[in-house]
């Protein structure tokens, strides 16, 4: 029997429409944009057409889409873009505790060139508190950045409000939207959204292309320097098949967003509501209401995640955890942190990612799966540790 | 980080997993909050190892190198089994990923502790370095 993939959240599988149309341009149509000649001039048309595409699935103007080589680039270049470029205006930047990495230790680093960084905390559910971000915006506060879902446990943010919040100050507000283009409606405009981070492998696109959403009139400071392509944001000569396959997997995820998000919905709650009642010692993670359609993510006591993953994927299932037990200690995930999960709670976290690609019948097999492999890991762990947590 | 064949084999199938209701010595490695922890139980007849189970939480590093390390201990004298090191069950799996011995090979630990249980027992004091206290005929 096929393996199933459940870690889509991870990277996704290429839609093969999205395949069929970025050939041409690694053969016939290989031109460098930038060129004179009718090559280049095939590939800078091509191009534009992605830009227009891209930019049209978000309510964007094609001039807003700045390519880059995916999502961690486009929070790099939101943040340290936006920051050093307004640092006459403030030194100030809000952001939550469970950013994504690309965003947190980006972060990290402007704090170290002297920005002053607020990580606002989340609820038990994964949620940012809008009041909590009213609470914290300065006179001094220049951006603002909060995912639009966590990549984790799926929590899905009050993004409008913040952008709303955020618009009647002087602030720019930046959002990383990499698990949720094509899973959610997006419009830059209603939600006041000055910058949005976009990855392509995270909607069945390629690997290695993304984009960053720069609203008009918004000043970054590059992070790369060279010949001065995507109006010198972002110099580097064009990944022009990467473009096409990411405005082509914008496109179809847009116009079947409707039919896939009901699909993996119901297989979602297949699994959660089998899951649940089916094993002891089992809870959910991240929000029940606010979720992803592709999440679920739940924590087993007394079960080890990477003992978890590896025994599902044995049983042909690819999933993830959040611990990663590297060196001594191990290492808790910072979004369950955040959540309030003690570190021993942790341990066994098993996240579970969809994709259009997936059926219920992949969920059946999954529920018929998953109480064998956690009774077995279970059966192996010391009486007293048992006892104590009482897991069963 | 990719587990080897070995590695794989012992924690898909764990050998002399379970509780020893009747030990001659029980032991303790690690805890369960941040770290793995092991639980060794041994019966031992003439200063040898007749049976040694083991209970496990951990990932798949502990589980393995558990298993292993009770496969390799089995028969052997109390005073050769103690000397099996962490390196020496790593070897035996082919390897285990950077970090991986020191957190979760945590076996020879436990199984000094169950010996020095069961010497504790007997009355005859605890292993001093890596010597066993002479078995009095």
């Amino acid at each position: 029997m096929d393996s199933v993939y459940f870690d889509n959240s991870a990277t996704t599988r290429m839609d093969k429409r999205v395949i069929d149309c970025m050939l041409p341009f690694f053969d016939t149509k290989f031109g460098n944009a930038s060129s004179m000649h009718s090559f280049g001039r095939e590939a800078y048309d091509a191009l534009e057409e992605a830009r227009g595409k891209t930019a049209k699935a978000i309510g964007a103007l094609p001039r807003e889409i700045v390519f880059t080589s995916g999502g961690t680039e486009s929070d790099n270049l939101a943040l340290q873009g936006a920051a050093f470029a307004n640092r006459e205006r403030g030194n100030h930047i809000i952001t939550s505790a469970i950013e994504h990495h690309a965003v947190l230790h980006t972060c990290h680093f402007l704090e170290g060139q002297g920005f002053r960084v607020t990580y606002l905390p989340v609820d038990a559910g994964g949620l940012v508190d809008v009041e909590s971000v009213k609470k914290a915006l300065t006179k001094e506060t220049i951006l603002v950045s909060i995912m639009t879902a966590n990549n984790e446990v799926g929590t899905i943010q009050p993004i409008r409000e913040i952008g709303a919040l955020v618009a009647e100050t002087g602030a720019l507000f930046h959002t990383d939207a990499v698990q949720t283009v094509t899973k959610l409606p997006m419009d830059v405009e209603k939600n006041n959204v000055q910058l949005l981070a976009i990855s392509a492998h995270k909607f069945h696109g390629p690997k290695g292309v993304g984009a960053l959403y720069v609203r008009k009139g918004v000043k970054l400071r590059p992070v790369v320097y060279g010949g001065g392509q995507e109006k010198g944001l972002r110099s580097s000569t064009e990944n022009v098949p990467g473009i096409i396959g990411l405005a082509k997997a914008m496109e179809l995820g847009m116009e079947e967003m409707g039919e896939s998000v009901e699909r993996m919905t119901g297989i979602r709650e297949r699994i959660i509501d089998g899951t649940l009642s089916s094993i002891g010692g089992c809870h959910l993670n991240g929000h029940r209401e606010r979720r992803l359609c592709n999440n679920a993510h739940f924590r087993f006591d007394m079960v080890e995640g990477e003992a978890l993953v590896l025994s599902l994927d044995m049983k042909g299932f690819a999933t993830s955890t959040g611990s990663a037990c590297s060196t001594r200690s191990t290492e808790t995930s910072h979004v369950l942190k955040a959540l309030g999960v003690r570190p021993e709670d942790s341990r066994g976290s098993l996240r579970i990612s969809l994709s259009k690609f997936n059926s219920m019948e992949e969920a059946d097999r999954f529920l018929e799966v998953i109480p064998e492999v956690i009774g077995r890991l279970r059966s192996l762990v010391p009486s007293s540790a048992r006892a104590s947590k009482g897991g069963g | 980080m990719a587990y080897g064949r070995k590695v794989m084999e012992h924690f898909a199938r764990p050998r002399n997993v379970g509780e020893m209701k009747d030990a001659d010595g029980v032991g303790r490695q690690g805890n369960t909050v941040d770290g793995d922890e092991v639980v060794v139980y041994i019966k031992v007849k003439d200063d040898s190892i007749t049976d040694i189970s083991f209970q496990v939480f951990g990932c798949a590093a502990a589980i393995a190198s558990s298993s292993m390390f009770t496969e390799m201990v089995k028969g052997k004298t109390l005073q050769e089994a103690i000397r099996i090191s962490k390196e020496d069950v790593s070897e035996a799996l082919q390897g285990l990923p950077p970090g991986k011995v020191e957190c979760s090979v945590i076996a020879p630990d436990a199984f000094r502790a169950a010996v020095n249980d069961y010497l504790g027992r007997k009355g005859r004091g605890f292993i001093s370095g890596d010597e066993v206290p002479p078995l009095r005929k």
